[in-house]
C-alpha cells in the first residue's frame, strides 16, 4: 500500500481537458430487529460476537432462512426508486477468502436483483434537476469488524493479528448501483453529494434504516473515471471505497478528479483498483487491485429456495410508499409560504419535521421558523448536536413555540421579551408563561406611562420632530428606539410609533 | 473445457491465500487437471431440454418473520477458535489489505 501523496491536477484545469464520470455504490443497513438469514438480533454498539448463532458463523449444517421483512423493505426501496422489482430471484454465494465473513462467502445477489433499472431526480442548489439512473437495488449480508492488532494506528498495515466480531456479519443490506453518471462536468462533486443525501432522505422517508452515515449504517463507494472531452468512451475507473459522509462524497469525487487528471495528463494510465478514502487528509491511497467478478466464483446459493414476490404483494407495497420527499418539500413550502432560502434554511438545519409539528400544533409558519432556526440552533450548534436531538435532551417542545407566539399575539411580550422569554426556556426555566412571571417581563399596558415617555423623547428632540412634522415619517424610528429604552423595554414598539405619529400629527 | 494453466493455478491460489511452491503448483495444475476432466464427464449429459435448476425443490419464498431468537452466549460462539482474544476471534495477520 503505498500511502506517498500523489501529485493532483486543479480542479478547473482538469475539467477544461476531461469529463469525468461517475459510478456511486451506496449500502445501507435495514433496520430489521433480526438478521437477514437468522434471528439474530441487529443492535448497534452490543457486546463483541453477542449476537451471533450457528447461520452467521457459517457453522457446518446450519440452514439460512429469509427475513420477510428485509424483503419487504427492498422491495419498497426498489419502487421508490422508480425500479421494476424482479418477480422471480435467487441469491448468490460470493466467494472470497478474508475473515470478516466466516462462511467464506457473502450471501449476495449477482445477476438476478431483486430490483433493476430506476432512477432518482436529484434537486441540485441552483433549482435544476438531474435524473440519476440506478442499475439495481440487490440485498446481500453485512460483513464482521476486523480490529488491526499490533498496528500503530489500528489500520491493518503493520498489524500483528486481527481481532474478529461477528455481531455486523449477516445483518442486512441492500446496496444500490448507479449507472454511470455523465454529464455533470464540474458539477460531479455536488451531484455526487445531492444524490447521496437525496437517497438518505428517500431511505429515512421509508423508515426502512436509520441511516446513520457516521455508525455505518450508510456506507458509499465512489467509482470515478475521467474520458476526454468529446470523447464516449469510458476511462479507466477507480473505486474509492467507506466514504461515509455528503462532504467526503463530495471531497472524495473532487480529489479523484485531480488525480486522474494528473496522472493522464502526463501521459500515464490509471489502474484499476479500489482507493482507500482519508477522511483526515482528504485524500485516496492505493488499495487492491479491483477483483473481476469471475473471482469471485459466484454461484447461486442451494441453500435458500428462489424469492418471487406475486404481483399483488408488489403493489400493496407500493401503496405503503410515503409522499416522495422531493414532492412534500414542495408542498410543504407552499402550504408555510417560505421563500426558496427560507425552505432550504429549514431543511438543512433539520427542521422540516419540527416545523411541521410546531405548526400542527398551532403556530404560524413565521413562528415555528423563526424560533426554531434562531437562539436553539446557536446553541445546538456550539454542543455539536441538531436542533430536534438538542431540543429533545432539553425537553423543548412545539408546544412552547406556540405558547410563546401566544404571548406575543395577545400582547403580552413584544419581540424582544419574547427572545427573553425563550433563552429562560432554553435554560430550563420552565414554559414561556413561566419565564415571563418569573422574569417580569410585561408590557406595560398603561398607555399614560407610555405617553408620558413620548411626550419627553419629543421634547428631547425638537430636531427630529420637526422633520416627522414636515412628512419625514421614517424618522420616526430614532424616536421609538429612545422611547423603548425610557420604557426599558417593556413597551410595545408598535403602540409607541403610533402615539408619536398622532401627537406630531400623522397619524 | 480449456486446459487449466499454471498460471490459472497460481491465480486460485491467492484468491484462496494459500502459498504454494513452484514444486506444488507444477503438481496441483496435474492433479486439478484430472479432476476438471473426470468433472468434465457431466458436461456430456443431455440438457438442451432441461431448465437449469438451483434448488431440488420447486418452491419459492420460504422466509421467516422478523423475530429475534436467541444468540449463542460468547462462550459458546467462540468455543471452536484456536484463539481468541477481548471475546473475539483471533485471526492470522491480514495482508495489506482492506
Amino acid at each position: 500500500m503505498s500511502t506517498a501523496t500523489e501529485p493532483v491536477l486543479g480542479f478547473d484545469e482538469a475539467l477544461a481537458t476531461y469529463d469525468p464520470v461517475m459510478g456511486l455504490e451506496v449500502h445501507v443497513e435495514l433496520g430489521t430487529a433480526t438478521k437477514m438469514f437468522c434471528g439474530c438480533p441487529t443492535e448497534f454498539g452490543a457486546e463483541p460476537n453477542t449476537q451471533t448463532c450457528p447461520v452467521c458463523l457459517g457453522l457446518p449444517g446450519a440452514l439460512p432462512v429469509v427475513n420477510e421483512k428485509a424483503v419487504e423493505s427492498a422491495i419498497r426501496i426498489g419502487l421508490a426508486l422508480n425500479c421494476s422489482i424482479a418477480p422471480w430471484c435467487r441469491f448468490a454465494r460470493k466467494n472470497y477468502f478474508y475473515p470478516d465473513m466466516p462462511k467464506n462467502f457473502q450471501t449476495s445477489q449477482y445477476d438476478e436483483p431483486i430490483a433493476f433499472e430506476g432512477y432518482l431526480d436529484v434537486e441540485l442548489d441552483d433549482g435544476s434537476t438531474y435524473r440519476v439512473e440506478i442499475e439495481r437495488a440487490h440485498m446481500e449480508e453485512d460483513t464482521g469488524k476486523s480490529l488491526h492488532v499490533g498496528g500503530s494506528t489500528g489500520r491493518i498495515h503493520g498489524a500483528t493479528h486481527s481481532l474478529v466480531d461477528y455481531n455486523r456479519a449477516g445483518i442486512p443490506l441492500v446496496e444500490i448501483v448507479t449507472k454511470p453518471m455523465l454529464g455533470a462536468g464540474e458539477r460531479a462533486p455536488e451531484v455526487a453529494k445531492a444524490y447521496v443525501a437525496t437517497l438518505r432522505d428517500l431511505l429515512k422517508a421509508l423508515e426502512v434504516s436509520d441511516v446513520k452515515m457516521e455508525q455505518g449504517s450508510m456506507r458509499c463507494d465512489v467509482n470515478l473515471s475521467l474520458m476526454p472531452k468529446g470523447s464516449a468512451v469510458l476511462g479507466t475507473r477507480t473505486e474509492t471505497k467507506n466514504v461515509n459522509s455528503l462532504r467526503s462524497v463530495e471531497r472524495a469525487v473532487r480529489y479523484e478528479i485531480g488525480r486522474h487528471a494528473a496522472v493522464l495528463s502526463g501521459g500515464g494510465s490509471i489502474t484499476q483498483e479500489t482507493r482507500h478514502w482519508h477522511e483526515d487528509t482528504g485524500i485516496t491511497t492505493s488499495g487492491r487491485p479491483k477483483s473481476d467478478a469471475d473471482d469471485y466464483r459466484y454461484f447461486p446459493e442451494p441453500d435458500l429456495v428462489p424469492v418471487a414476490p406475486a404481483a399483488e404483494t408488489v403493489e400493496a407495497l407500493r401503496a405503503t410508499l410515503p409522499e416522495p420527499p422531493a414532492e412534500r418539500r414542495r408542498r410543504l413550502q407552499t402550504t408555510w409560504g417560505y421563500s426558496d432560502l427560507e425552505m432550504r434554511d429549514v431543511m438543512n438545519a433539520g427542521l422540516v419535521e419540527l416545523v411541521e409539528e410546531t405548526v400542527a400544533a398551532g403556530a404560524s409558519p413565521a413562528a415555528a421558523r423563526k424560533w426554531w432556526s434562531g437562539e436553539i440552533a446557536r446553541r445546538a450548534n456550539t454542543e455539536g448536536e441538531d436542533v430536534p436531538t438538542y431540543a429533545e435532551r432539553l425537553g423543548v417542545t412545539p408546544a412552547h413555540v406556540v405558547e410563546l407566539e401566544g404571548l406575543v399575539t395577545a400582547g403580552r411580550l413584544n419581540d424582544s421579551m419574547a427572545r427573553q422569554a425563550w433563552e429562560g426556556v432554553l435554560d430550563g426555566e420552565g414554559t414561556p408563561t413561566a419565564v415571563a412571571d418569573a422574569r417580569g417581563l410585561e408590557l406595560v399596558q398603561d398607555t399614560g406611562a407610555l405617553e408620558a415617555a413620548v411626550d419627553a423623547v419629543i421634547a428631547a428632540n425638537p430636531d427630529v420632530a420637526d422633520k416627522i412634522r414636515d412628512g419625514k415619517v421614517q424618522a420616526v424610528g430614532a424616536l421609538i428606539g429612545q422611547v423603548m429604552r425610557e420604557m426599558k423595554g417593556q413597551a410595545d414598539a408598535g403602540v409607541a410609533r403610533t402615539i408619536i405619529l398622532e401627537r406630531l400629527g400623522q397619524a | 473445457m480449456a486446459d487449466l494453466t499454471r498460471a490459472d493455478v497460481a491465480h486460485l491460489a491467492g484468491l484462496a491465500r494459500i502459498d504454494l511452491s513452484d514444486a506444488e503448483l507444477d503438481r496441483m495444475v496435474g492433479e486439478l487437471g484430472v479432476i476438471l476432466e473426470a468433472v468434465a464427464t457431466v458436461q456430456q449429459a443431455p440438457i438442451a431440454d432441461v431448465e437449469p435448476m438451483s434448488h431440488p425443490m420447486p418452491i419459492v419464498n420460504v422466509t421467516r418473520p422478523d423475530v429475534v431468537r436467541p444468540s449463542l452466549s460468547p462462550q459458546d460462539a467462540l468455543a471452536a477458535a484456536p484463539e481468541t482474544e477481548q471475546q473475539r476471534f483471533s485471526v492470522p495477520r491480514i495482508l495489506d489489505e482492506e
